[in-house]
């Protein structure tokens, strides 16, 4: 085991009043402000990433979302974030595609690099930026026309008008996302008109239509019947292996089926990260256990 | 017992009446019941008197002790228990439409039920409604060509003037028009000629070729003109000569004989020998009149055509000034601009207009659109004719100011409403669109404004119900009491944004208060009200089918 000190070694880590010896429960000491180091696994650092979060702090006007997240996210796998509510899941995910920059009130340190390319350099392109991820909210949010229009959309706002290349996407995609044989005849319908299940596929099927870089999912079940949980999750199995899929869950289950690692978060800080049967069987710390077992949190 | 920690608190056993809140529901319904009678009312008054203006009424006649005979429609009746008759100060008593201006002076007389001796429905009893002077109740008797006598006997009159009236008319009408439309049509090219002249020599000065070319031309359009005007003269001198000598003869109540030349006839019906059928006929023949025709006689008689195109024509230019000017000033103060003191100020400041009395627009409007703006574009491109005859093209009162003024006046009611919609499309649509890659403009475009766009129709509706039945400011910018050239019309280039128009509202007030036969016109202000209504509320449907057909696109039935 080692902590996690690899992302930042070449640019030098800052002395932070770091104790010198853990405090016996790390919850605790962090609920007490004291900083305290994540336990990376090796196994994760191993892997090629396609997303480095380089020791990246947040903060909601005078209050700190995010305390020096520093993990990589593998390439072509599928990393679950899971943690207690309120502990930064969503801001963290929702740093990576800087949609926090609409919020008025956030601060930003830290950087975040997609295939090396730094997210948060000032003469990024966030449009751009954006156009290389796809995300997929807690809540469906289907726009307002037609199933159709929903899909490629992302094509669309790039001035793609070639009927054959968007019905190609269209099909691909909404297979993709398990989503076709339901409302291949339907197409021209509004999309408003589909069954909460079937309109989070459909966001899916919108996510993965630009063919992103990453995929942010935002707990995409949360709001789904078991049916259809159980038809998205099939669906980010497939997915495995293709695209780099962020997925913030609160199901353990679903965490541990379909997950290739797993980061343990809490109050604004990664915990512990590393491949989902380790974290998940024998946890480096046993307050990751107790979390993961659901004996708390 | 043996409950640990402080005794609960105890709760009343029984609801009492305000829990179940049962007064409260009775006096919400009852206001919202009694907001409903109070509209139901006065629509179906409206309705009421709009619709019975032209339903014809049987023509009595009265025969008083003193041995006078009136024949006339009886508009009211007040009727008075003798008992109370000195209290009240005249004793029963009914209001007669006479129809008999020609010998009395009169139109309506009060009569005394005491003084009546008889009354009768006289079957051949006519009213005949004039191109001028009113109203005539007679009973027909000779239908004269010249010296010749070409039917004589009510029922022989009749049947004549059923076969020669349409004909009569209809060359008058003809010859009316040619008065009106070609005869205008070559005053307005001769006029444009006369200014071309005037404009070359404001632009190359006085005696320059330009200005003698230009002289040129328009002494060769002149005799042209003249030639033309000769045509048409001829034309209707024909007509008219056709339609000279043809009279009818009428009999009135008092015994005199009025002649009344047949074309001078608008519409004749006898209401005591009517059938269902034959009313219906005369009704639904003044309602096409009522709405498709020019006014007559001071607006109190004839139709309100130009009005209701006045009427419909600025509120539509109106509501195409105000939607966009509105939704994008909603759209900046929303979307863009950022939350501060200065957009607090500005949503205040607009909200507030909504409030000013709309004179104030009026004012406003006259002393910017007209005399300011309208000055200054006269001063450019309307020279010549200023100078011609010291007219003012832009420089006073019209259709464009007077919608641009109204437009002002509604902007408050659009700029809130749309802040509104905009605001209640929710924001996961809009960050759903930024995690596509949209840019801002993007996102508003394809996701913002069509989900906003019902509500934004919703304020459209009231800001042209609003604009629509405006008077006060309008009086200021453009609308007159009589203006037969339509705003926008046939003639090049169609529309004529600086042409004073016609406006049902001000109609109203016109014909109700400022008509010298103010009795016969009461009628016609309620048809002329129940029109505004219907109108309003025509437009206002079409307008809430758009949107309900926008709704059933762009918001979701799931929850
Ligand atoms: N717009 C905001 N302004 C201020 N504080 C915010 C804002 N959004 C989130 N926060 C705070 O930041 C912290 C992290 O919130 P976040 O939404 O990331 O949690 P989460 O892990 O996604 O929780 P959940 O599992 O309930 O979705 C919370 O304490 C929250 O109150
Ligand atoms: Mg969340």
């Amino acid at each position: 085991m080692q902590s996690l000190e690899r992302p930042s070694q070449g640019i030098g880590s800052e002395a932070v009043g770091r104790p010198t010896e853990p405090p016996p429960d790390r919850l605790i000491a962090v609920a007490a402000g004291l900083e305290v180091e994540a336990e990376v696994h090796d196994g994760v650092l191993k892997e090629p990433p396609v997303l480095e979060i380089d020791r990246f702090n947040l903060w909601y006007g005078a209050k700190q979302a995010l305390h020096r997240i520093a993990m990589p996210i593998p390439l072509n796998k599928v990393t679950a974030l899971v943690g207690p509510s309120g502990c930064g899941k969503s801001t963290l995910l929702r740093s990576v595609n800087r949609l926090n920059d609409l919020v008025q009130s956030v601060r930003i340190t830290g950087d975040m690099r997609l295939n090396g390319d730094s997210i948060y350099d000032p003469r990024m392109d966030v449009i751009e930026l954006r156009k290389r991820m796809g995300m997929v909210f807690q809540k469906p949010n289907p726009f307002p026309m037609s199933i159709y229009e929903n899909v490629v959309y992302a094509l669309r706002i790039d001035g793609e008008t070639s009927r054959g290349v968007l019905d190609e996407v269209c099909e691909m995609s909404l297979r993709g996302a398990a989503l076709w044989d339901e409302v291949k005849d339907r197409l021209q319908d509004s999309a408003l008109g589909l069954s909460g299940g079937q309109q989070q596929r459909l966001c899916i099927a919108r996510a993965i239509a630009a063919e992103p870089e990453v995929l942010l999912l935002d707990e995409p079940c949360s709001a789904l019947d078991p049916i259809a949980t159980g038809k998205v999750e099939d669906l980010i199995q497939e997915l495995r292996g293709r695209y780099s899929v962020l997925i913030v869950t609160h199901n353990m289950q679903q965490a541990s089926r379909s997950s290739d690692y797993t980061a343990f978060m809490y109050l604004g800080r990664l915990i512990e990260y590393g491949a989902t049967p380790d974290i998940f069987t024998k946890p480096v710390l046993r307050e990751t256990e107790a979390y993961v077992t659901g004996r708390f949190g | 017992m043996n409950s640990k920690g402080p005794p609960r608190r105890a709760r009343s056993g029984h609801a009492n009446l305000t829990a179940h809140g049962e007064p409260w529901v009775w006096l919400t319904a009852s206001s919202l019941a009694l907001a409903i009678a109070m509209i139901v009312g006065l629509l179906s008054f409206i309705a009421w008197r709009g619709l019975a203006t032209f339903w014809p009424v049987p023509l009595e006649l009265v025969m008083l002790t003193d041995g006078r005979r009136l024949l006339g429609e009886v508009t009211e009746q007040e009727p008075v228990e003798p008992a109370t008759a000195a209290a009240v100060g005249h004793p029963a008593r009914r209001l007669i439409r006479t129809g008999d201006f020609d010998s009395s002076g009169n139109h309506y007389e009060w009569i005394d039920d005491p003084t009546i001796t008889e009354i009768a429905r006289p079957e051949w009893a006519t009213v005949v409604e004039r191109l001028d002077a009113g109203r005539l109740h007679g009973i027909p008797r000779r239908l004269l060509h010249g010296e010749q006598v070409v039917a004589e006997g009510a029922a022989e009159v009749w049947k004549a003037f059923g076969r020669e009236h349409p004909g009569a008319r209809g060359r008058l009408l003809r010859g009316l028009r040619i008065d009106k439309h070609e005869r205008g049509e070559l005053q307005r090219q001769l006029r444009a000629a006369r200014l071309a002249v005037v404009q070359a020599g404001l632009d190359a000065g006085a005696g320059s070729e330009r200005q003698a070319e230009a002289e040129q031309r328009e002494q060769k359009l002149a005799g042209e003109i003249g030639r033309r005007e000769q045509a048409l003269d001829e034309e209707t001198a024909k007509l008219r000569g056709e339609n000279a000598g043809w009279a009818v003869e009428f009999e009135t109540a008092s015994g005199g004989s009025v002649p009344v030349p047949l074309d001078g006839i608008v519409r004749a019906w006898q209401p005591n020998r009517l059938s269902l059928a034959g009313n219906l006929g005369v009704y639904f023949s003044r309602w096409g009149e009522f709405l498709g025709d020019d006014p007559r006689e001071a607006n109190s008689a004839g139709g309100v055509f130009p009005a209701i195109w006045g009427t419909v024509t600025m509120t539509l230019i109106m509501a195409l000034f105000v939607a966009p000017f509105g939704v994008l000033a909603a759209l900046y103060l929303r979307e863009y601009a950022s939350r501060g003191p200065i957009t607090t100020a500005v949503r205040v400041a607009i909200n507030n207009l909504a409030g000013v009395p709309s004179i104030v627009y009026g004012a406003f409007g006259l002393g910017f659109f007209c005399y300011v703006v309208g000055a200054g574009i006269d001063d450019v491109f309307f020279k010549a004719s200023l100078v011609a005859d010291g007219q003012p093209t832009f420089g006073t009162g019209g259709l464009l100011w007077a919608s641009l003024t109204l437009a002002l006046l509604t902007l408050p009611v659009v700029i809130v409403a749309t802040e509104e919609a905009l605001s209640a499309v929710p924001n996961s649509m809009r960050e759903g669109s930024y995690a596509c890659g949209a840019g801002k403009w993007q996102t508003i475009r394809r996701i913002v404004l069509p989900r906003a766009l019902p509500g934004i129709m919703t304020g459209l509706i009231l800001a042209m119900a609003r604009g629509a039945g405006e008077v006060a400011p309008l009086m200021l910018v453009g609308v007159k009491k009589l203006a037969l050239e339509l705003p926008v019309d046939g003639t090049f280039p169609f529309v004529h944004p600086e042409r004073e128009f016609m406006h049902l509202a001000y109609l109203i007030y016109d014909v109700g208060f400022q008509s010298p036969n103010s009795q016969a016109a009461r009628p016609m202000v309620f048809t002329i009200t129940f029109l505004l209504v219907a109108i309003i509320a025509l437009l206002n449907v079409a307008a809430i089918w758009l949107r309900s057909r926008l709704r059933r696109r762009f918001v979701s039935q799931h929850f």
